[in-house]
């Protein structure tokens, strides 16, 4: 019951948080709105056992990532956005498709998967065991990722360069 | 309990409203956050299957999908900050050129 409650009500705020990115201008409105979603998709990972993962929706997502996010929209000083002319045919055509888009996938997810509660006693994704699955049997692709932050973090000085330097 | 039908949902509705954003945001910066959104979406619908198989493997997965999504922010916003420089705007509009 419990569960129940507390999906219901982060879920909501989840679904709220992901509109209200969509209907706020000013970009600033739309990252917090969007630190709001992570939040409490970090509690609803929580529901599900996963520790680790909720641990770092909230570290990465919710505190590097979208402070990067908020760095930016500041450094660079972003206004609300602009109004463009919508066109007519995206309204006629795209309410009815976005309508049945909806309905099959709705209709496949509740076909396809079974009303029972979803069991979750007994599993936990801690950091111990997900430290042992990550330096055992994933530690080729974990190496691989630290070549990936890498280039990452060399390619995003090398674009940020004031231009002119080189 | 609840159902796991009822988490999907979420995550498609989440992943619907990244699409949406992506399609009608002008504004470059939240266009990038509609990505981000859409990755929350993918990541919930692992951790939901790792809870229904009972299989840590989805865990691991998510972590992956967090590191290329930093690695992606790091490396758009430094795009964006380029565009910016060249162009004086953030409107998607506007950058409707290749060249610099």
């Amino acid at each position: 019951m419990l569960h129940i409650v507390l999906f219901l009500f982060f879920g909501a705020l989840c679904l709220g948080g992901a509109i209200n990115l969509l209907a706020q201008r000013h970009p600033i409105s739309s990252a917090l709105s969007l630190i709001v979603v992570m939040g409490s998709l970090a509690v609803i990972y929580l529901l599900l056992g996963a520790e680790f993962v909720a641990a770092i929706q909230i570290i990465i997502y919710a505190g590097a990532i979208m402070v990067l996010f908020t760095f930016v929209i500041m450094l660079l000083n972003a206004g609300e956005e602009e109004r463009t002319k919508g066109n007519n045919l995206a309204l006629i055509v795209g309410l009815p498709g976005l309508l049945l888009g909806g309905s099959v996938i709705a209709w496949v997810i509740l076909k396809g998967m079974p009303q029972t509660g979803l069991a979750i006693a007994g599993f936990r994704g801690s950091a111990p065991e997900i430290g042992r699955l990550l330096f055992r049997d994933y530690l080729l692709p974990f190496e691989v990722t630290s070549v990936l932050i890498l280039i990452a973090i060399m390619g995003a000085v090398v674009l940020a360069r004031p231009r002119g330097e080189d | 309990m609840v159902p796991i039908s009822w988490y999907l949902m979420l995550s498609a509705l989440l992943f619907g409203c990244g699409v949406a954003g992506f399609l009608i945001k002008r504004n470059i910066i939240t266009i990038f956050m509609s990505i981000e959104l859409m990755l929350n979406a993918v990541n919930l619908t692992f951790v939901v299957f790792a809870a229904k198989w009972q299989m840590l493997s989805g865990h691991i997965f998510v972590f992956f999908v967090m590191v290329v999504a930093a690695a992606e922010a790091a490396v758009g916003l430094a795009i964006i900050i380029a565009v910016f420089r060249t162009r004086e705007t953030l409107n998607v509009d506007r950058v409707n050129l290749l060249k610099l």
